[in-house]
Parts: structure tokens; sequence; C-alpha cells
């Protein structure tokens, strides 16, 4: 927090150099952290593993100053420490690498390394001293850059080569890279991980967040897995296997999983006849690898897998909302423009989105017009909108889906998560869907609109529309859906029937990994052919 | 899209009742939300009750009328303005393409006064092409393409026009000073835009998008609106009623001046419609409110000229009234996060 940090007592190689004791921090009544331990030592490489609100996020941003913690202490080279901003942690020797790279676009690749610091002559910048101080920098670590580019022309892999660096030529203790390797090319994330273990062979202690799990193996000494805000375990990399890191990380022992009951699913329901859904090779840049999924009339298919695995961009794909490079979409046997929402919602089909506030609700407006949103031109004549229409629409939509509202002008935002949902529902079902693409559809509501909106689901296939669920529940999909596509780094891993699922196999095929466990085969192709 | 509009007769209507209670859900306590869809109301009332006991001849219908000529060109503009600032953008452009149009009318005079307004409200439909296309189908940010134009256009606006010069058609005179029954036209176009604009944010599908994309862009876009044609479509009319004020205004003065027509007029028309309570981050759209602050602007501006306060005071007081006004809206903002 004061400049004194920077010149702390040196701490040796396997003793802690940041720690977390009892850490909690709270927003707005909800705990994101509780209680957390975590401790990363010198010349080690150390990952933090969880999946969406585990709390990883939170605890990188209490270690780098971003949050004041409201309970519990970090410890920096033995002393408690108080940063009340991210640049006390940055003059005490912690440097954070996000994804997007937070240097200065139109300045040298030399310049945004000594930003701040610039060697000087006679008060003005010592551009030669600054560029052959750059090069020997970059020799050091192996990194082929020229120094005097402009930083945004370079790719992002290589402003990220920049950030270390920077990170290196602040003698920086700690570095936090927080998912550094999202965006980059495998080459590219050669020479990070390069870099990244020089470090530690210096002395430095890394946190390294990744939801590409191959990668935590190849570099990592030790792990940290978060769960809803809480510590679960701490551990050498090297003796823990994919299928018990995935188990700690959901939370779910082996065992537990087909326990049954937990959701308010009814029984299976396949019926034959004609595809509703065929998706065949759909390709997106970085993000999907020629992904396929069909779906029936009257089914549920289970979209499951990591963060990052694809399951989100599958379904914006299929709906146009995210460009596919290649692939094809065919709704009831039509084939569908890619890349056109217009088009998707056309040829009958709905996405009802994971991030609630960002891309589904329009605060604003009152629960009538947010539901009668996406079939307006249906609704009018002429370009006027028959507000008697509206009202037969909306009282239906009200009624069946038991939405709570003072009245349907009430304000969206003023209503509880769980009816904002059943409002969305209520949208896309008024556009009269073949395929319906529920992401996380449950997430965030509470018990009650949960069981309702699981019923829900269930009532729809019943009647024959297609469904695809994404749910990172296992409960949710094991029970809510017929067939279970595994997704992993943007490819089919695995396809399963969850009649005759067992949780090891749900597991194992969530960790992308057939081989880790013999007891767990994972049965693919032909199971239900 | 509120209840003030819903239960308004007729827009042009002073509004001086200070609208029903929207008040009533939200309980007895001290309301931000209420003072800011109200205020501009209340306000004016209280402005109007003022100079009727304060000003001589103030209820005079020379006086009146004087006042609502010089208002009529501010609200077709800030109709405009607040269609744009609904879909959370701004037109700065308003004030030059009133100068390209009030240009364009001595070249084309030729054609007759029709002929001649025609081509002027093409060149604003132009204008409003080109800033719809740079902000809907580009994506530039509306400050930035409008205020190119803003520049652009001024200067194309000098191009034609050159200097002053003279309208001394008869069409456009009896436009710019005629009358029907004592109501001058100019006020006459003004309230039936008004009338029109009204019924397209209330009833049209149009209206109804305009305010979705203004509310939630990406949840507009993922419910397969037309965004890039509702958001052209918004400049386009915000062009269109500019070059309509920028005629009105040449053919009442009976002068067409580019470099000065049209001056500072986007900032009134902005003015106007924060005032009336369309909060400038968009979803919502207060025609009367807009209405109601132009006039509240105007008679600010009479009521300290009928007092001999000079000009600048009454500038100042403006800037006070337009920062509280952004003031409310943000104590609304911030009562909602808590």
């Amino acid at each position: 927090m004061t400049p004194q940090h920077t010149t702390a007592a040196a701490v040796a190689v396997g003793d802690p150099v940041l720690q977390t004791v009892g850490v909690t921090k709270s927003f707005s009544g909800v705990r994101a952290l509780e209680g957390v331990d975590f401790e990363l030592r010198a010349g080690e490489i150390h990952t933090l593993v969880g999946e969406n609100g585990a709390g990883k996020s939170t605890l990188i941003k209490v270690l780098t100053g971003v949050y004041t913690p409201d309970g519990g202490e970090v410890r920096y080279a033995g002393e408690t420490v108080h940063f009340r901003r991210p640049a006390d942690a940055q003059h005490a020797g912690i440097s954070t690498i996000y994804q997007e790279v937070n240097l200065v676009p139109l300045l040298s690749v030399a310049r945004n390394i000594f930003l701040g610091r610039e060697p000087r002559r006679f008060g003005l910048i010592d551009v030669g001293a600054m560029n052959k101080r750059a090069r020997e920098l970059m020799a050091e670590l192996g990194i082929d850059i020229d120094v005097t580019a402009e930083l945004g022309r370079l790719g992002l892999g290589s402003q990220q080569m920049v950030a270390l660096a920077r990170a290196m030529s602040v003698d920086s203790r700690v570095v936090i890279m927080d998912e550094p390797t999202s965006s980059l090319e495998s080459a590219e994330v050669e020479t990070l991980f390069r870099v990244a273990r020089g470090l530690r062979d210096r002395g430095v202690g890394l946190v390294f967040v990744s939801h590409r799990l191959d990668e935590l193996w190849e570099l990592c000494d030790r792990v940290t897995i978060l769960r809803d805000g809480q510590w679960v375990h701490t551990g050498p990399m090297a003796q823990t296997t994919r299928l018990e890191l995935v188990s700690k990380m959901l939370g779910r022992d082996v065992d537990e999983v087909r326990a049954g009951g937990a959701t308010e699913f009814g029984a299976s329901h396949r019926q034959s006849g004609e595809p509703a859904l065929v998706v065949s090779g759909l390709d997106v840049a970085n993000r999907l690898h020629g992904v396929d999924l069909t779906v029936h009339p009257g089914e549920v298919v289970g979209l499951a897998g990591l963060l990052g695995s694809g399951r989100s961009e599958t379904v914006k794909a299929v709906y146009g909302a995210l460009k596919a490079r290649s692939g094809e979409v065919s709704v009831a046997g039509r084939k569908v423009r890619t890349g056109s929402v217009r088009g998707a919602l056309a040829s009958g089909v709905a996405l009802l989105s994971e991030d609630r506030k960002a891309e589904g609700i329009v605060p604003d407006l009152s629960v009538r017009d947010n539901i009668a949103l996406a079939v307006l031109p249906r609704m009018s004549r002429a370009g006027v909108v028959s507000e008697a229409r509206i009202d037969a629409l909306v009282d239906t939509f009200m009624k069946r889906l038991r939405i709570k509202a003072s009245s349907p002008d009430q304000k969206v935002r003023e209503l509880s998560g769980g009816n904002q949902q059943k409002v969305l529902i209520a949208r896309w079902l008024a556009t009269e869907p073949t395929v319906f693409l529920l992401d996380e559809p449950t997430r965030g509501i509470d018990v009650g609109a949960k069981a309702e909106v699981q019923a829900l689901i269930d009532e729809l296939a019943e009647q024959g529309l297609a469904v695809v669920l994404i749910s990172s529940e296992m409960d949710e999909l094991v029970e809510g859906a017929d067939r279970i596509v595994v997704l992993h780094d943007g490819h089919v891993q695995a396809e399963l029937d969850s009649t005759d699922l067992s949780s090891s196999e749900l597991l194992a095929a969530l960790a992308g990994d057939r081989a880790a466990d013999p007891q767990a085969p994972i049965e693919t192709e032909g199971q239900h052919a | 899209m509120s209840d003030s509009t819903a239960t308004a007769t007729a827009p042009g209507s002073t509004g001086s009742t200070g609208g029903p209670g929207g008040s009533g859900r939200s309980g007895t306590r001290f309301d931000v939300d209420w003072v800011r869809r109200n205020g501009v109301f209340v306000a004016l009332g209280v402005l109007l009750l003022a100079n009727v006991f304060l000003t001589d001849n103030f209820v005079s219908t020379g006086t009146l009328r004087l006042q609502l000529v010089q208002v009529a060109p501010v609200v077709i503009v800030a109709l405009g303005m607040a269609l744009v600032i609904g879909t959370e953008g701004i037109d700065l452009s308003v004030g030059a393409v009133m100068a390209l149009a009030a240009a364009l009318i001595p070249l084309y005079v030729g054609y007759g006064s029709v002929g001649a307004i025609v081509v002027g409200l093409v060149g604003g439909v132009v204008v409003g092409l080109l800033a719809g296309v740079l902000v809907g189908v580009v994506g530039v940010q509306p400050i930035v393409a409008t205020l190119g134009l803003m520049v652009a256009v001024r200067g194309v606006a000098n191009l034609f026009g050159g200097e002053i010069k003279s309208i001394r058609e008869p069409g456009l005179v009896s436009l710019g000073t005629g009358d029907v029954a004592g109501v001058p036209y100019v006020v006459l176009i003004a309230a039936v835009v008004s009338l029109v604009v009204w019924l397209v944010v209330r009833r049209s599908t149009y209206g109804r998008q305009l305010v979705a994309i203004g509310g939630n862009k990406l949840a507009a876009q993922l419910a397969g609106l037309p965004v890039r044609r509702v958001l052209v479509t918004t400049y386009v009319v915000s062009g269109l009623l500019a070059a309509m004020a920028g005629i009105l205004l040449a053919a009442r003065s009976q002068a067409s001046d580019p470099t000065k027509l049209g001056q500072l007029m986007e900032l009134s028309a902005i003015t106007a419609v924060v005032i009336g309570g369309t909060p400038l981050s968009g979803g919502q759209v207060r025609i009367l409110g807009t209405i109601a602050g132009a006039l509240l602007m105007q008679l600010i501006t009479a009521t300290l000229i009928f007092h001999d306060i000079p000009d600048s005071t009454a500038q100042i007081v403006q800037a006070v009234i337009v920062i509280a006004a952004v003031y409310v809206q943000l104590g609304r903002g911030k009562a909602r996060r808590s």
C-alpha cells in the first residue's frame, strides 16, 4: 500500500509470498467469498480453479487491491497489507495480466514496458536507452518483438508478452494471470508458458487462471479449488486427477449425482420422426470446432460442459447471434441462414439467453411490452400496434406461466428474477418456436420459480417442442434431458443417453478425459443409434 | 409511454395541472421520480401564474401569440431530438440542417414555394440518412457522427447560401406570417407535428421498437428487432423535422442567413427534451414533457426580457435549470440502484 513494500523483506523460494487468511467479501448481502484461505509461494505457479460464481475473480480482485475484503486479511511477504487501490498492489510488486491487456495501444512496446518509469536525460525520455533496455529484456525472455513497434499493431499474444515483460521489469514478486490464454494461438501459448516458467525459476510467485484444463497440468505446480465462494481444496497439481478436480469444482461426489428427485423434471419423452433441429459442422473462430447436434420434436437434449467448453457459443451460433465460420443449421428440414437472428427467429428458433439482464429484459419497459417485444410486427396492422391483440397475448401467458406482477404495466425491473425469467420465456413462446434453446434457464432464480420453470420445460417438450437445455447443474441435466451432449474445448466430446447414465461417466466426460479413470469408461457413439 | 402522456388530451396544451400523479404507487414520501416526470409541468404552471400577476399586459393575445410563434420551431426540432435521445443517441446536426434547408429555399424558389419546400425537406432527409447510416450501420458514436455533420452541413449551407438572401415569394411569406382564425400557421404546424409524433410513439410498431432499442439494444437485437432500420429512420425523422423548422423560420423572417439560422438550436432542443424528463440514457420518449420543456425555456427567456433582465442572465438561468434537470435524473438513477 505504501512504497516501503517495494523493498519488503525478500521471500525465499518455497515460502509464502502472498496469502489470504479467512477472507470474506459480500456484495449487497450476497457472499462472494466466505473465509477463503489461499497461499501463493515464491517460485511456484499456482492455479485457481472454479466454475462461474465460485469466487475466483473476486479473490483475484482482493489480491490486487480492486476490492477491500470485509473480513480476514491479506498478507504479502509475511506482513499484513491493506491495499486500497490497484496501484497500491502494483507498487508493492504485484502485477496482473488480464485477457484484455491494459496497456496503451498507441505507444511503442518499449514505452509501454517502461510507462511511468522511462529512463530520462535532461528531463526528456531517453529513447535510445529505453529501447536498448527493452531489447535486452525481450532477449532475456526469448521474445522476438520489435520494441519500437506500436503496441496496438501487435497480436494479442504479443501484447501479453509485453505485459509480462513489463511485470518483469518492475521486479514483480507476484504475477497474476487471469485467463491469459483464452484468445491465443497455440504457438503464442507456448511462448507465454516459457516466459511464465522463466519467471517462476527466478523466484516469482504466479497465479494462473484458465478454463482450459489441459493447460493446468502442463504449467502449474499447485492448485486451489473454490466453489460457491468457499475454499474446497489445495494440493499439488501432479497428485490431482482430472476427475477429482472436476468433481470438487462442481461439488458432486461421484455417487451423489444419480440420487434423483432433486428437480421437477418428470418422465423422459423421446419422440421419433423427422428431427426438428439438425446442426452439422458448426464452426466459430477460436470457440467451436465442428459441432454436430440433432434434436427431435418432443425431445430435451442437454448440453453439458465446463466453463469455456462452447455451450453458450453453440446455441448462440445456432440462433445467429454469433458469426459461424462454417456449418449448417436446419429446422424441420429447411436450411436456416446462419448469422442472422431474424432469419433464425423466422425459421422457428428461439433462444433464452444466459444473461437475463444484459441480453434479455428491457428493464424500463412494462411486463406487457417485454412479452410482446419479439412479436410486435405480428401484433400490428399497417405499422399500428393492436393493443387488444397484445392484451390477449399477455393475458394468456401471464396466466399460463403464473407471472406475478402487480399489473401487466408494471416495469419489468421491479419483478423478482424468477418472474423476469418467466416474462422472457413468455416472450419466446409468443413467437411460437419449433426449437427452443434454453441457456441456464434456472440460474439465479428462487427455488419455487426454478421448479416451475423445470416443470414447464417438461410440458413444452410433451407438446412437441424441440428443446436444447444448457445447465451447469448435473441434476438438471440428468433428470431433465433425454440425451446429453458433452462439449469440451468447442467440440462434441461425448453423447450420453441419460436413462442409463452413470454419474462417473458424466463427470469423466465433463472433464474431457477418457483415460483418467479406468473405472469410468465413456461410451460415446453407438449407444442409442 | 408515461402516465402523463397517456392521459393528456391534446399535445400543445400547457399541462399546467402538473399532470396526473404517477406517484400513487410509490407512497407518500418525496418522490424524485415524480419530480422528474412532472416537474416541468409544475414549473411551467407556476411561471405562467407568476407572469399573469406580475407582468403587465402578459395576458393578451399579442403576447401569447408571439411566444407561441417563437417556440414553434424549437418544439418541432425538439420532437425529433426526443426520438433520437430515446434510442440513446443525440443529434447535434439539427441546427446546421435548419440552415441548409433555409439556404436551399431561395435557390429553388423558381419552382414555386411547394417545390422549394420539398427540396429543403429532402436536404434534411439526406443529412438524417447520413447520420442514421453512420450511427446505425457503421456504428459511429452518435455524438461524433452528428458533430461531424454539424460542422460539414453548416459549411455546405454557407456554400449554397453565401450571404443573407431575402425571401419574397408570397406563398412562403404567408406560410411564415399568415394564420387561420388567429392561430399562426407556424403554431398550427407545430401542433400537428406534435400530435403525429405523439401517436407514432404511442401506437406504432416503430415507436415501440425505438423505445425498446433505447432501453436495451442487445436484448432488442436478440429479439429480432430491426435495429438498424429503426435507428436510420429515427435520424431521418430528426433531419426532416429540423429542415421543416428551418424553412418555417426562414419564411417567418423572410430571409435565409446560412451562418446564423438555427445556431445553438441543437442545445435548445436537447434542453427541452432533458427538462421534459426524457433520460439521456434512452429507453423513454416523453413528448408532452418535451413540448412543456420548450415552452418553459421560452417563457423563462420572455419573463426575463419583460422585466429588463439582460440576455446573459437569461442564459445563466437556463444553464442552472438544465443542470438541475440532469441532477434530478441522476438522483433517480442512484435511488434505483440502492
